[in-house]
């Protein structure tokens, strides 16, 4: 039987440590012969906004961490069109998920509506909140 | 009178209870994912403008605008470092909304 899996981010990037761990947890389940989808939505959406630097701040970050999931065939990375709209923020100002393998064209996680997400909630065995 | 918020306007009403007794010629200061309420046109974008347009000076720490990529913070907000947190801090009386 296939096994489907959500990891769905909520939270804003780094006021708390939740994103950190969602990015971790999906490198972990990339590793189980899972189906795992990814949604960022409400404040998760700002983990995907590009230009965030904490050098400033001190702070590493995740960015790096979230350019290599392609790699570790995270693909099925969606964001809610929504929550984008509300935070002003465009698809174009969306970090790259990593480099598609054939083509080497970077990948971006997929725009879709709340509707969408609530089907692809339906499908699930589980879903993990952050 | 300074006033701190640390939270996310679009997680918390901690913004919009606290413009609530935010007076003219008081400070607010947006850190950590405060400074969210900081981004030009948003949702949310017209809590601060309205404390800007009332007389309230408005600040955000640098460092949380650039870990956050709020490069074009709400024109009239003022970008300031840790020193410039220590020196709200010592010119006025602190509320922290957590």
């Amino acid at each position: 039987m296939e096994r489907n899996l959500m990891i769905s981010v909520h939270r804003p990037p780094h006021g708390s440590i939740y994103v950190q761990e969602a990015i971790e947890v999906m490198f972990i389940f990339a590793s189980y012969d899972i189906n795992l989808s990814v949604v960022f939505m409400d404040d998760g959406v700002m983990a995907l906004k590009s230009g965030q630097d904490g050098s400033e701040a001190g702070m590493k970050g995740f960015m790096a961490s979230l350019g290599a999931l392609v790699d570790f065939e995270v693909e099925n990375v969606f964001v809610d069109e929504e929550s984008l709209k509300e935070r002003n923020i465009s698809v174009d100002d969306l970090v790259s998920i990593g480099d598609d393998f054939d083509t080497d064209v970077p990948v971006y996680p997929k725009v879709v509506s709340s509707a969408e997400i609530r089907e692809m909630m339906d499908k699930q065995q589980g879903i993990l909140p952050f | 009178m300074l006033h701190t918020v640390n939270k996310s306007p679009f997680q918390s009403s901690n913004l919009k209870n606290c413009s609530r007794y935010v007076k003219s010629g008081d400070a607010l200061l947006l850190l950590e994912d405060g400074v969210y309420a900081a981004m030009q046109g948003t949702e949310q974008s017209g809590l601060i403008e309205s404390l800007l347009s009332n007389g309230v000076s408005v600040y955000a720490i640098s460092a949380d605008l650039t870990m956050r990529a709020v490069s074009q913070p709400i024109e009239g907000v003022t970008a300031v470092d840790y020193a410039g947190f220590v020196d709200l801090v010592e010119e006025h009386p602190l509320h922290s909304w957590l």
